[in-house]
């Protein structure tokens, strides 16, 4: 072994870690460039076919009679697919044993956009033009398109184990209703929401040697997209090779629901023997795809007259769609959080999920948490508009108490509640108190315009409620000038994940972020991995990514010892940082990271290693309503202040204070955009997106001149995030906290401080009468009930 | 549709013209909206045109030629006349960092500039452009320099997915040489085209504004 020390002591602006600090986006150059590809922006391989979708234009019709004979006359039509042509499983259902959704309709179909059959040829138009030549016969049978119609034909889609509503009670909420001093019942909705990810669903599948394919997806899930590619061929998976250079955008969208297009690339590929690739337009798009849940409550509950909530019982009824995908799962969170920061003494939640003929409803940020913290706010402020209290206060009194002393209704110990620090923090930081006084002033003052203001506090479960998914695994690999490949399981959507995973891994071998480059997620890299999702992509990577990394650094170390005359018993105090390996006690002997891997390489030692994560201690018994299914808790507080017009129903966010817990940032930059963008989506979610349908169950917003998304001047005037400082996590990925989902629900303060301004043409305790979302034609009707009432 | 009838190919938009500016005894406003409502009726006109000498419906149009300037170097294509300038863009010329969002006009993700002026280059189509000179988010650097604007962008972390990037980059370009406002009600206003369903937008007004105030060279 040659011995290479270089007499240069590490200085002080060479060991700065990536970690915890600012950091540049990991592709923001190349974004800003044009340089970054997404699927549908990959060179295509020569002779590359288009795939194109036909989708039912029923809600619910039985299917009889397939003919694509004329369409397949047309020159450069290479095949048109149905249900028979498929040589696997007809079936991409997340669900294992369930196989309620088949890839293509057999002889029922159950949705309009649910598909029919796959044109390949060789353009979209030769497709468009072939599709109107494909003839598919339809009887159409009756429809069911809302949960009230669902509920009124009793139409579920029941557990595949545990048929009955999934029910979790603590206490005798009946007895302690009747004891209330004071009751409030009644019903809520939420509405559905679309992802509109600005990139459509796209997948490009190609041929490789004996029988493989190899795709190339926008997707949340490669593992999902590779194993129920193999189904719907016949293959093993070690056939299928799914890559995922990045998403533009996805939230959810593309966690189970990109499967199946990739799936029909696949089908057509392996059909042609050509390339193929599946891309979705907006409208498409749209109106194939699921949505976030919409979901009906009707709840009662029983106060204290101060404003202490006592008890507590809600059903819930989600809208499913058609099939299974992940509705279960999504309705057990929303069971989970409908205590969202409030201890509920007698409590019994229940829910099921619907049935009905729109498209599978499906993942989108929050997963149902948000659907279920919904109506206890409602409820809250129900109770502080009936009571005459200020509902930032009412909620201050239900929190879990901290130290921790409560357990959440399903049983699990509400440990480091940060959410009596965020509420006092807050609210002497966006100054509430004196605001809300003005504000009270000023629509005494104003006859047609009322401003409002809002507290909303949020506490979201992290992990994914199906215990097992929690695992993850890297590939790291250092080659011989030091510089590093780093491949993990998580894929990248905008949400920053990258950039992370960079940061955690140059900090671990103590070399520049700008030395290790994060390759495109690859099942045949990573396997068996999860769906990046459920915020959980840093906690899981990250420690998968941490443990590859330390691997690696103990097989350096000794090496690094030898070359520094080290002793063994001394090794464990050499330092990996800013580039260089180095031991205090001896600080003018130190290598370069590059020097030492060469020489790692020249003394026999492996440079690659894989590592693994799974959550240790969670689980949950969903027989008994009882477990832990949460790692931990992400805790987070907003004051939104709206002025809403009487005259025309429409309003403003002029401001918003947030402070929200990520733990210790891993990079605060990136945490600060997911705050930023998860509270305007959740803005949307609740004032400007509406999925509308007509009778006969057909998507009308089914394009951005019709769906309403937050544009920038719907964005807070005055915007004010700030990120809990000297928060820590224990047991998390260097002490950091998940981001993702949690501050979407912040965005429920927005409603809060709209019915606030509401009440306001109203005498005092107006109760407000607010539909979701809160479009300008609901807050007029709520701003005209409020006027009606009797003073 | 016939070579005699192909749009624009000149007076409005002479092939040397280099200039962005709007011809004399006319303001900005005034042009852009008559060159608008011209190319509209003339779509119009070709929509309800006889179809005698057309070709018969479903099959495609003859191809057409056209020249134009993308990012200083000419290109010529030969298109069907029905390729949208997005399209020509990204199928034919390999620019794909100008994305399809909604094929709309309607999300901003397709944006780049014609003349120095933004357009939505999926309601425009290819031939209209013949003399014109486009510009991408590929031709916006300088060599290894990057623009103000793709600078500030990534110093402000104005992206998170980046797809929408391309288009917000365009149009801020666009912006620049457009009378607006100082203030960030004025950049909402002029910037509300361009979709960011990440919701990056508090670091988009802020990469802006930030190249709004750098002092003028």
């Amino acid at each position: 072994m040659v011995a290479i020390l270089s007499e240069v002591a590490p200085r002080e602006s060479d060991v700065k870690s990536p970690l915890h600090a600012p950091a540049l986006h990991e592709s923001g150059l190349k974004h800003t460039s044009g340089e970054a590809l997404y699927v549908d922006d990959l060179p295509l391989l020569p002779g590359t076919l288009v795939g194109h979708v036909i989708a039912s234009p029923h809600a619910h019709a039985r299917v009889v009679r397939k003919e694509a004979r004329r369409a397949l006359a047309l020159p450069g039509v290479h095949a048109v697919l149905f249900a028979q042509d498929i040589p696997g499983v007809n079936d991409v259902c997340p669900v294992r044993g369930v196989h309620d959704e088949p890839l293509l309709a057999v002889d029922e179909v159950h949705c309009v956009g649910q598909s029919v059959a796959l044109v390949v040829a060789e353009s979209a138009a030769l497709c468009r033009q072939a599709a109107a030549l494909v003839e598919v016969e339809y009887e159409a049978l009756p429809a069911c398109l809302s949960i009230r119609e669902a509920l009124e034909q009793g139409s579920f889609l029941p557990h595949w184990l545990y048929p009955g509503p999934h029910l979790i009670r603590r206490g005798e909420p009946e007895a302690a209703l009747l004891a209330a001093p004071v009751r409030i019942q009644g019903e809520c909705m939420t509405g559905a929401q679309d992802h509109f990810y600005l990139e459509t669903q796209a997948s490009l599948a190609v041929m490789e040697e004996d029988g493989a394919v190899r795709l190339w997806s926008s997707t949340q899930h490669p593992s999902e997209v590779q194993e129920k590619v193999a189904e719907v061929l016949g293959l093993g998976r070690h056939q299928v090779t799914v890559e995922v250079p990045r998403m533009g955008g996805a939230f959810g969208g593309k966690e189970t629901q990109a499967a199946p297009f990739a799936a029909l690339a696949a089908l057509g590929a392996r059909a042609t023997r050509r390339p193929v690739k599946v891309w979705l337009n907006r409208d498409q798009d749209m109106e194939q795809t699921g949505k976030r849940h919409p979901f009906w409550a009707r709840y009662e509950a029983g106060f204290f007259e101060d404003g202490r909530l006592l008890a507590l019982k809600a059903e819930l009824v989600s809208d499913g769609g058609w099939s299974n995908d992940l509705s279960h799962a999504i309705l057990d969170r929303a069971l989970f959080h409908m205590d969202n920061a409030y201890f509920l003494p007698n409590v019994e939640v229940s829910g099921r999920v619907a049935r009905t003929n729109q498209p599978s409803n499906t993942a989108f940020r929050g997963f149902g948490g948000p659907q279920g913290m919904f109506v206890v706010e409602e409820v809250l402020n129900r109770a502080a508009e009936r009571l005459g209290l200020d509902p930032a206060e009412v909620r201050r009194l239900n929190y879990y108490h901290e130290p921790s002393e409560h357990r959440t209704h399903y049983g699990q110990l509400v440990e480091g509640n940060r959410l009596p620090r965020i509420h006092a923090e807050l609210m002497a930081s966006s100054e509430y108190a004196r605001r809300r006084a003005e504000i009270d002033a000023f629509n005494a003052a104003s006859r047609w315009t009322k401003r409002g203001i809002g507290y909303q506090p949020v506490k979201f479960g992290i992990s994914f409620t199906t215990s097992f998914l929690n695992q993850a695994g890297a590939l790291v690999v250092i080659y011989g000038d030091g510089t590093v490949q780093l491949n993990h399981g998580g894929t990248e959507m905008g949400q920053g994940l990258h950039t992370k995973m960079r940061a955690v891994c140059a900090h671990a071998l103590g070399v520049p972020a700008e030395h290790v480059r994060v390759m495109t997620t690859a099942t045949d890299k990573v396997p068996n991995t999860s769906a990046t999702a459920a915020s959980s992509g840093s906690d899981l990577n990250g420690q998968a990514v941490k443990a590859a990394c330390e691997v690696l650094r103990e097989r350096l170390r000794l090496v690094a010892a030898h070359l520094l005359q080290v002793d063994r018993a001394e090794a464990q105090g050499i330092v990996f940082a800013g580039g260089r390996v180095s031991h205090p006690a001896y600080p003018h002997r130190s290598l370069t990271f590059a020097e030492l891997t060469h020489a790692a390489y020249q003394a026999q030692v492996s440079l690659s290693a894989t590592g693994y994560y799974r959550t240790p201690d969670i689980g949950y018994d969903r027989k008994m309503g009882q477990g832990k299914p949460f790692h931990y808790f992400a805790f987070g507080g907003a004051v939104v202040e709206v002025e809403v017009s009487g005259l025309t129903g429409e309003h403003r966010v002029r401001r918003v204070d947030i402070l929200h817990d990520v733990g210790s940032s891993l990079v605060p930059t990136i945490d600060r955009g997911q705050v930023e963008g998860g509270f305007i989506q959740g803005l949307g979610w609740l004032t400007c997106e509406e999925v509308l349908i007509d009778a006969k169950g057909r998507l009308l917003t089914h394009s951005p001149d019709t769906y309403k998304i937050p544009a920038l001047g719907d964005a807070p005037e005055d915007f004010r995030v700030q990120l809990l400082e000297r928060a820590p996590q224990d047991s998390t990925i260097h002490g950091s906290k998940a981001v993702g989902e949690p501050p979407f629900m912040l965005a429920i303060g927005a409603v809060t401080a709209l019915r606030h301004a509401v009440a306001a043409f109203g005498p005092p305790r107006t109760e407000v009468q607010l539909a979701s979302p809160a479009t300008p034609e609901a807050i007029l009707r709520a701003v005209e009930a409020a006027r009606s009432v009797k003073r | 549709m016939t070579d005699s009838k192909q749009p624009l190919s000149d007076g409005s938009a002479p092939a040397e013209a280099s200039s962005p500016e709007a011809p004399e005894g006319t303001t900005r406003r005034e042009f852009i909206a008559t060159a608008t409502v011209g190319s509209a009726l003339l779509l119009e006109a070709c929509r309800h045109a006889p179809p005698v000498e057309g070709p018969p419906p479903g099959t495609a149009p003859a191809e057409l030629e056209v020249t134009f300037k993308v990012n200083g170097q000419l290109q010529t294509l030969k298109v069907d006349p029905r390729t949208s300038l997005l399209d020509a863009l990204r199928e034919r010329l390999g620019l794909t960092g100008t994305k399809k969002g909604c094929d709309h006009g309607q999300c901003g993700a397709c944006t780049v500039l014609v003349d120095g002026r933004r357009e939505l280059s999926c309601l425009s189509l290819a031939v209209m452009h013949q003399g014109a000179e486009v510009s991408t988010v590929e031709g916006l650097a300088q060599g290894d320099t990057l623009h103000p604007l793709q600078q500030a962008f990534i110093e402000q972390d104005a992206l998170q997915c980046g797809y929408c990037t391309s288009g917000q980059l365009m149009s801020a370009v666009g912006l620049m040489s457009e009378p607006c406002g100082a203030s960030d009600d004025d950049v909402r206003e002029a910037m509300s085209g361009n979709l960011c369903r990440c919701s990056a937008y508090p670091n988009i007004i802020a990469a802006i504004q930030q190249v709004r105030r750098l002092p003028k060279l």
